[in-house]
């Protein structure tokens, strides 16, 4: 003890001073881990992680035609292309993009498998601040126009004009059978 | 500042009661023996009003949650059912939602109040801080309570305030996530949102019993910023400040009184009396009126800044705007604190509030309406009309070298004779050129009064012409012109300049006027 008070006074290192490290540290760990829990369980929960995907049935969307599904709780555009879109976005794939993509990448499919040009599924909410865009009714490119700060979209789901940085999102997505997709 | 206590219990009970827990020698020191200096004008009257609002927001808040249902299918309902169906559920909420509004009000003067006679200087810096926290907590609480009626506003306001975080870089996203409860603003979000909005306005309880605490211990400023010298530059809170906070808030409560029962909505928008529906957007979406200066200086990014995109850099300005609330008491190099004495200060200041007032108005425009304009927007259509069309492709023998070839054959098709070329790029090295040759050239001009509007007639007058032009060269004519989003770009460099240029430089540069000899002295002591 009087050893120990000695040390001290001279400035070295003792036992004591271990023994707070190693106390606060074990202290420090164990809030940590008590804190986790109470921080994580605001996290996208089980169930809500399980309707993470949604099935479509292609059969009941005609060509030129689209419907908006739920994912995730957010909307998805899925597209049935007509000939003349298809033309008009593969025809753009070398235009002056914001975001330069070619149409074929947009609409891999989730495994890297090319999909099929008809289909285009995609995120409906506008890249700018989230707002979910109409179709053609706006659109100087035929696609899609976001009614709140005019960003305009083609065929494609691609940028042309107006403040969003991003062309539409793909949606991850898989065709489980001729006419079924899986998004998520 | 307060001394020793001077409160002295008269009956039994009290001096029983103030050797067990002094709770009545607290109050009296604070609320009635409290030195507060004598030349306090009205401005200094806003701190009761604010803890006013704060108790009525509290007891509104928690009979409004007797009734409420945070349930996405449910939400919208209840808060109509509280004004339809529940006895003086309409007052209630009614107060409620008004009172938001007012504590919004009566801040932004607290702040001004602040700013302007220099509060926040030595040794009022944490003091300051402090109001800046129960500000910053004021706006989560708010936004937080918002997005509770579930109407569509609700709805697409919280949407897009998640999905400024997702800005952030790496992170972004899993926060996004974490603070929605899942993948989209749904039921997980509005459950956490309404227990967040009704735990926050405690939390402030807490942190303004701390600002009193540091207001008490530094003592009041007042309207010359001199430091109080002696007791008779003082006079006692009760009386004196307790009426005087009295009358302003009676009149503040007027006002008040005014919105709740003539115009309960006015200060709301109307599309927040529409459900929430996660399919449809509203034509424009807009924060409540007290935080439209922020979102004004949000959308004035409309660039990038280097590695930085404009999304970002908007969110980082936002939060920065009232980031450096909390580092002025080391911007401001001036020694005087009150602007009454500071000849120069006070225009730029006159100025600053202009600017917020002018912020908030931005905040509630479209971006991209034009304010002023060089002139008309015009275009020139001219095609060919009844020409012999040809096409045929061409190719590049590199990527690079392709604008070289496109121009090379539109060279060579022209001198052929062609009237018209279009080239198209279909690949890497690919594409199609296509000449037009006979036929009648034809012009049309057309003009609209925005970008937009004149696209739309474009579009219009090609498919006016339809079938008899094989393609268009359009020549834009588009003037300078004065955007909402370039006025409020020239306000938020003032709103930053101001705190991190004008503020410092001019401390150092500015040379006050006089304080008088019968203010900065104490004479009263000093005379023989």
């Amino acid at each position: 003890m009087a050893e120990a008070a000695h040390n001290t006074q001279d400035g070295e290192t003792t036992r004591r001073d271990f023994i707070y490290i190693a106390g606060a540290s074990v202290a420090a760990v164990g809030v940590a881990a008590t804190i986790w829990p109470f921080i994580d369980q605001m996290n996208p929960a089980a169930d809500t992680r399980a309707l993470s995907t949604t099935e479509v049935d292609l059969a009941a969307v005609p060509e030129g035609q689209q419907i908006k599904v739920m994912w995730q709780g957010k909307p998805v555009f899925v597209r049935h292309r007509t000939a003349a879109e298809i033309a008009s976005a593969q025809r753009d794939d070398f235009a002056n993009l914001k975001d330069p993509q070619t149409d074929a990448d947009r609409l891999v499919q989730e495994n890297g498998e090319a999909g099929q040009p008809a289909w285009l599924i995609l995120q409906a909410s506008c890249t700018h601040l989230g707002c979910v865009p109409t179709f053609v009714e706006g659109s100087a490119f035929g696609g899609w126009f976001c009614p709140c700060h005019g960003s305009d979209y083609d065929t494609s789901g691609r940028i042309r004009r107006g403040p969003a940085p991003k062309n539409l999102l793909v949606a991850p997505y898989l065709f489980t059978g001729p006419t079924a997709i899986r998004i998520g | 500042m307060s001394g020793p206590s001077t409160y002295e219990p008269k009956s039994g009970i009290t001096r029983w009661l103030d050797r067990r827990l002094p709770i009545l020698r607290l109050t009296h020191d604070s609320f009635v023996a409290y030195p507060t200096p004598r030349n306090l004008n009205y401005w200094w009257t806003f701190g009761a009003m604010l803890s006013l609002c704060l108790i009525v927001q509290i007891v509104t808040g928690i009979v409004l949650a007797m009734h409420y249902v945070p349930h996405i299918d449910m939400a919208f309902a209840s808060v109509q059912r509280i004004d339809r169906d529940v006895p003086f559920g309409w007052l209630i909420q009614n107060i409620h939602s008004v009172g938001a509004s007012m504590f919004f009000l009566a801040v932004y003067i607290h702040m001004f109040r602040g700013l302007y006679y220099g509060s926040y200087k030595a040794p009022r810096e944490l003091l300051w801080i402090l109001g800046c926290i129960i500000y910053l907590l004021m706006v989560a609480t708010g936004f937080l309570g918002y997005t509770l009626p579930w109407g569509q506003m609700s709805f697409w306001g919280a949407t897009v305030i998640t999905n400024l975080l997702g800005a952030l870089p790496l992170v972004g996203e899993s926060i996004k996530n974490w603070l929605m409860g899942g993948f989209s603003v749904d039921q997980p979000t509005i459950n956490r949102f309404f227990s967040l909005h009704y735990l926050l306005p405690f939390v402030i309880a807490g942190v303004v019993a701390l600002h009193v605490w540091a207001l008490h211990e530094a003592g009041q400023n007042n309207p010359v910023g001199v430091d109080v010298k002696s007791k008779a530059d003082t006079v006692p809170f009760t009386p004196h400040a307790t009426i005087k906070d009295l009358f302003a808030t009676t009149l503040f409560v007027i006002l008040f009184a005014v919105f709740v029962f003539y115009m309960p909505d006015a200060l709301g928008h109307a599309d927040n009396f529409i459900p929430a529906n996660p399919l449809q957007t509203p034509p424009e979406i807009v924060p409540e009126w007290y935080l439209l200066p922020f979102y004004a200086i949000l959308r004035a990014f409309d660039f990038n800044i280097g590695p930085i995109d404009s999304k970002l850099a908007g969110v980082l300005a936002m939060f920065a705007s009232i980031g450096v609330l909390f580092i002025l008491p080391w911007l401001d190099t001036s020694r005087v604190r009150s602007m009454r004495y500071r000849p120069i200060a006070r225009q730029f200041f006159v100025i600053f509030v202009v600017v917020c007032v002018f912020l908030g108005w931005c905040g509630g425009q479209n971006p991209g309406n034009i304010l002023l304009k060089a002139g008309q927007f015009t275009a020139t259509l001219s095609w060919v009309a009844e020409g012999q069309l040809s096409e045929r492709s061409i190719e590049a023998p590199t990527a690079a070298q392709w604008q070289e070839t496109a121009d090379a054959a539109e060279a060579e098709a022209r001198s052929q004779g062609a009237d018209m070329t279009a080239v198209t790029r279909t690949g890497e090295t690919t594409g199609t050129i296509r000449v037009v040759t006979g036929g009648n050239p034809e012009l049309q001009t057309v003009e609209a009064s925005t970008p937009d509007l004149l696209e739309e007639h474009i579009a219009e007058m090609k498919a006016e012409v339809g079938q008899a032009a094989p393609f268009y060269t359009v020549v834009r004519s588009l003037p300078p012109r004065f955007t909402v989003t370039n006025f409020s770009q020239v306000l938020t460099l003032y709103y930053f300049l101001f705190f991190l240029v004008i503020l410092p430089i001019l401390g150092l540069r500015e040379r006050p006027d006089r304080v008088p000899d019968t203010i900065a002295k104490p004479i009263a002591q000093g005379a023989p």
